[in-house]
C-alpha cells in the first residue's frame, strides 16, 4: 500500500515533469531536430538564441510588460482593495464582484475586447497595449490577495496614525503598504509571471514590437528546431526563479 | 500643551439607538476625567467624537475654546491610546514613537531624541531599537502611551488603554499613568469600565448610562454620595431599601422618602441609622473583612451585604444588631 502510494506519487509528477524535461534535455540536442534519438550535448542552441537579434528584443520586450503592467495592477489593487476594505458603501459588494470578474472571463475575450476598444479609439497596437491587456488579467488577482491580506490590525494601526497627524497618502505610504510588504510582493511576483507566460493577448495586441510567447510561436510556425526548446527553457528558467524568489522571500518569511 | 474641553449638547445616533443623547461636559484643562460606563453607555463614542474620529448629529466640541466641527482628528490637538495599542509592527519602537513628529516634519535627530525622552518616560529606556513584537502587553501599552505623548498634544484621549492587562499589571499602571499625567501636565480623557481603576486615577468620574451622563464629580463625592441609583450601584455594592412615608419594610425609618442605600461597608453594630436586629445567614472572609449576608427579623424577604472587621467573631445564626454609619436617599 505504502509503496503504491508512493509510485502514484512518482507516475504524477512525472505526468507533469516529463514535457518540461523533454523541452529542456532537447534544448541540449547536438543535432538539427529537438526529437529522439539524442545525438550529443551540445550548447549551440542557446548561442544562436542568445545570438538573435529579435528574440532578445523579445525578451527585454516581455520583461518590460511584465514588470510595468505589473506595478500598475499591483498600485491599482492595493488602492481599490484599501478603499473598499475601509469603507463600507452600499455597493461595495457589488463593486468587489465587478473587480474580481475579469477572472472569469478568458484571456481570448479580454483579448478581442481590447483589440475592438483600441481599434474604435484609433489606438495603434503597441507594447502599451498588451500592457493594458496585462493590467486587466492581473488587476483582480492583484485585488483579491491585497484585500484578503487587510485586516483589523491594518485598519487600527491607519487609525492610529492619522491620529498622530498623518495625511491619507502618508497613512499609505509609511503605514498600509509597509504592513502589507508580503502580500504586496506575492501579488507583484505572481502578476510578473503570468504575464511573462501570456500568449493570447499578447498575440492579438501586438503589431511589430512582440513579447517573448509571441516570437515563440513565429519560430515555431517555421519548424521545429532545437532552438525554441532552448528559449522554451529559458522562459521556464525565468518563472521557476520568480516561483522560488516568491516562495523563498515572501512566503517563508510571512511564516 | 495642555487645554480644556467643553462638550456641549452632544448628541449621536447609530442607527435607531441613541449613542449619546443631549451630553454636556465641562472638562478643565490638566484635569484627569475617567468616563465610566458599561458597555454600550456611549463613553467610547463620547472619547471618538473629542478625537474628530467621529462628527456629532447635534452640539459642539470645543477643544481650547476652539470649534472642532470639521477638524480631522490629524489635525487635532488631540492624540489617541488605543485599547489594543495599534502599534506599527513593522517599525521599531523609536520609530513609534517619533512617527507623529516625522508627520510634523521633525528632522531624524530630534526624532531620535524625543522618542529617547518619551521611551524614558514611560520605563522603557534604551529599548527604541527594538520592535513591537518583542514586547509584552505591559510593554506595548508603554510605548502606545509614549507614541502619543510624543507630540505634546493638548489632550490625551485612552480609549480602555488597560483593558487587555491582567489584574495586577493593571493596578500596577494605574499608578503610572496617574504619575505620568501629574508630570506631563497633559488633559487626560480616559474610558473605562471598571469603577476601581477609575477611583484609582480619576480626578473626577463621569458615570455614564444609556447615552445620558448619570453622575459626575470626584470619586469620593461620587462613591459616598451619588446621585443616582445607577451610578450608586454601578461604583459599588450597595444595599437598598425602599422608603415611603417615613415607614420601611424594617419598620419605621427617619429618612425621606426614596431608595435608601447603604454600601455594605457603612453598616456596623454602632450605626445610627438602626436597621434592626439581623440574623447572619451565611458569611465568607474576604481579607480585608468579612462579608455577610444578613436577614433583618423584621423583613425575613430581605438580604443585606454587610462588611464586618476582619477580626469579627461571627458565625451564621448568630443575631446582630446592626446600624448604617452613612447613607443616601435617591
Amino acid at each position: 500500500m505504502r509503496a503504491l502510494s508512493w509510485l502514484y506519487m512518482a507516475v504524477a509528477y512525472l505526468f507533469i515533469f516529463l514535457p518540461v524535461a523533454v523541452l529542456v534535455a532537447f534544448s541540449f540536442q547536438a543535432g538539427r531536430l529537438p526529437v529522439p534519438p539524442f545525438q550529443g550535448f551540445s550548447l549551440r542552441w542557446y548561442e544562436k538564441v542568445l545570438g538573435d537579434r529579435d528574440l532578445m528584443a523579445a525578451l527585454g520586450h516581455s520583461f518590460l510588460v511584465a514588470v510595468v503592467s505589473s506595478a500598475l495592477a499591483l498600485c491599482l489593487g492595493f488602492l481599490a482593495a484599501h478603499a473598499l476594505a475601509r469603507v463600507r458603501l452600499p455597493g461595495s459588494v457589488l463593486m468587489r464582484g465587478l473587480l474580481i470578474a475579469p477572472m472569469t472571463v478568458s484571456y481570448l475575450i479580454i483579448a478581442l475586447g481590447l483589440l475592438t476598444v483600441f481599434g474604435s479609439l484609433g489606438i495603434r497596437l503597441s507594447l502599451w497595449t498588451v500592457g493594458a491587456g496585462h493590467v486587466v488579467i492581473n488587476l483582480p488577482l492583484c485585488f483579491a490577495i491585497c484585500y484578503a491580506a487587510m485586516g483589523d490590525q491594518q485598519r487600527s494601526a491607519e487609525r492610529a496614525a492619522r491620529d498622530l497627524g498623518a495625511a491619507e497618502w502618508q497613512v499609505l505610504a509609511y503605514v498600509s503598504a509597509p504592513m502589507l510588504a508580503a502580500p504586496l510582493a506575492a501579488a507583484f511576483f505572481l502578476s510578473v509571471t503570468f504575464s511573462w507566460d501570456e500568449f493570447i493577448i499578447a498575440f492579438l495586441l501586438t503589431r511589430f514590437d512582440v513579447t517573448l510567447p509571441v516570437e515563440i510561436w513565429s519560430m515555431l510556425r517555421s519548424g521545429l528546431s532545437p532552438a525554441t526548446n532552448a528559449v522554451g527553457s529559458l522562459v521556464f528558467l525565468v518563472s521557476v526563479t520568480l516561483v522560488v524568489a516568491l516562495e523563498m522571500l515572501v512566503f517563508r518569511r510571512a511564516k | 500643551m495642555t487645554a480644556g474641553v467643553l462638550v456641549r449638547g452632544v448628541s449621536q445616533r447609530y442607527g435607531q439607538a441613541m449613542a449619546l443623547d443631549d451630553v454636556s461636559l465641562e472638562i478643565a484643562a490638566g484635569e484627569y476625567v475617567v468616563l465610566l460606563g458599561p458597555s454600550g453607555c456611549g463613553k467610547t463614542t463620547l472619547l471618538n467624537l473629542i478625537g474628530g474620529f467621529a462628527e456629532p448629529a447635534a452640539g459642539a466640541v470645543l477643544i481650547g475654546g476652539r470649534d472642532m466641527a470639521g477638524v480631522a482628528p490629524k489635525d487635532r490637538p488631540t492624540t489617541t491610546v488605543f485599547q489594543d495599542y495599534a502599534l506599527f509592527p513593522h517599525m521599531t519602537l523609536a520609530e513609534n514613537v517619533g512617527f507623529g513628529l516625522r508627520m510634523r516634519g521633525a528632522g531624524k535627530a530630534e526624532r531620535a531624541a524625543r522618542a529617547d525622552e518619551m521611551l524614558a518616560l514611560v520605563g522603557l529606556a534604551g529599548r527604541g531599537d527594538r520592535r513591537p513584537h518583542e514586547l509584552s502587553g505591559g510593554q506595548r501599552q508603554r510605548v502606545a502611551l509614549a507614541r502619543a505623548l510624543a507630540v505634546s498634544p493638548d489632550v490625551l484621549l485612552l480609549d480602555e488603554p488597560l483593558g487587555a492587562l491582567d489584574l495586577k499589571l493593571r493596578r500596577a499602571m494605574q499608578d503610572e499613568l496617574k504619575a505620568i499625567q501629574r508630570k506631563v501636565g497633559t488633559t487626560f480623557v480616559h474610558v473605562t469600565h471598571d469603577q476601581e481603576e477609575a477611583m484609582a486615577i480619576a480626578d473626577r468620574i463621569v458615570v455614564m448610562q444609556a447615552g445620558r451622563i448619570a453622575d459626575m464629580g470626584p470619586p469620593r463625592e461620587v462613591y459616598l454620595r451619588p446621585k443616582s441609583l445607577f451610578s450608586a450601584g454601578f461604583m459599588g455594592e450597595v444595599n437598598r431599601i425602599e422608603v415611603a412615608g417615613g415607614r420601611s419594610a424594617l419598620g419605621p425609618m427617619a429618612v425621606a422618602d426614596g431608595v435608601l442605600c447603604i454600601r455594605p461597608e457603612a453598616i456596623s453594630a454602632g450605626g445610627a441609622l438602626r436597621l434592626g436586629r439581623c440574623v447572619v445567614r451565611d458569611m465568607a472572609f474576604f481579607g480585608a473583612y468579612l462579608r455577610a449576608h444578613v436577614v433583618p427579623e423584621a423583613a425575613p424577604g430581605m438580604v443585606l451585604v454587610v462588611h464586618l472587621p476582619q477580626g469579627a467573631e461571627v458565625a451564621a445564626g448568630d443575631v446582630l444588631d446592626l446600624g448604617a454609619d452613612a447613607h443616601v436617599v435617591l
